[in-house]
């Protein structure tokens, strides 16, 4: 995908860091990510995530309960059944508390940065 | 659950500090035992109050606690299932059963606003005294790992739901 928007310098850049095996490290200016949130024993893992305006979170229920992701600011709200799982794409900077309508003592912060 | 719930408040100081469980602490198929009726109970109270009320906060947490207590209690079906024991009767769980029949009669005659109010005050003692139980017998008495588990999440969850029963109490105030 970035190959074919990309400029010379650009690839040039990101074949140094392919080359590196930095990939995993700090992006450069990618697309969005996906980072994924498990649901497991009445808990939100990870708890706290940080990501880019425009990156998504994939919430995945593994418990046997059915819980929802809910965000106290009105961004989101995702019922998930057991073993449901569900993207959320979050587009404006700042901090997000997440709970659980069903059980309120679940909660997650995510931080959401500008997008670079 | 409030009916078991009330029952646990009831038959608490008679029961889970008493007699049945002071004699010896229970073994692994009693506490499965006690822990399915206990489930059993609530998921009842929820049916009843789902029969009986109007009130969507009413309704909406009885469908909560019946949603919930049927996936503890299928947890623990396979969980006995796998582990070969078979859940064994016995005085603690006779108690909350009877207690929790007696508190079913009582709202059975109740309605309307009074109903709501006496079933969301009963399903927040029930929590409280499972929860209590739970803590201080149940868990520490479980012998086997994958038993003692779900207890634990079985009581994180019925905090919740006791916390959530405290904010009906108040709601219908």
């Amino acid at each position: 995908m970035i190959f074919t928007r990309g400029r010379a310098r650009s690839l040039a850049v990101l074949a140094t860091l392919l080359a590196l095996g930095a990939c995993g490290g700090p992006k450069p200016a990618a697309g969005p990510k996906t980072y994924t949130v498990t649901i497991d024993k009445l808990a939100y893992v990870p708890e706290s995530i940080q990501l880019q305006a425009g990156d998504a979170i994939e919430w995945v229920n593994k418990d046997f309960l059915r819980h929802t992701a809910t965000a106290a600011n009105g961004a989101f709200d995702v019922d998930l059944a057991p073993g449901a799982s569900a993207r959320t794409v979050l587009n404006t900077p700042g901090a997000v508390k997440v709970s659980c309508r069903y059980h309120p003592g679940m909660t997650a912060r995510i931080e959401v940065d500008p997008k670079e | 659950m409030r009916r078991v719930l009330f029952a646990f408040a009831a038959a608490a100081a008679l029961t889970f500090s008493g007699v049945a469980l002071a004699a010896a602490a229970p073994t692994d198929p009693q506490i499965a035992h006690i822990a399915y009726t206990a489930d059993q109970i609530d998921i009842a109270a929820g049916n009843q109050a789902l029969t009986k009320s109007h009130n969507a906060l009413v309704r909406a947490f009885a469908q909560e606690m019946v949603r919930d207590h049927t996936a503890v209690n299928e947890q623990a079906l396979a969980l006995v299932k796998k582990l070969k024991v078979t859940p064994q009767a016995n005085p603690t769980s006779a108690s909350l059963e009877s207690n929790a029949k007696a508190e079913r009669v009582k709202l059975a005659k109740l309605s309307g606003a009074a109903f709501d109010r006496a079933y969301a005050a009963n399903e927040v003692a029930y929590h409280k005294a499972v929860n209590g139980a739970l803590a201080d017998t149940l868990i520490p008495s479980a012998q086997n790992a994958g038993l003692k588990s779900l207890l634990q999440t079985g009581l994180k969850l019925f905090r919740e739901h006791q916390a959530h029963a405290e904010h009906l109490v108040h709601d219908l105030h």
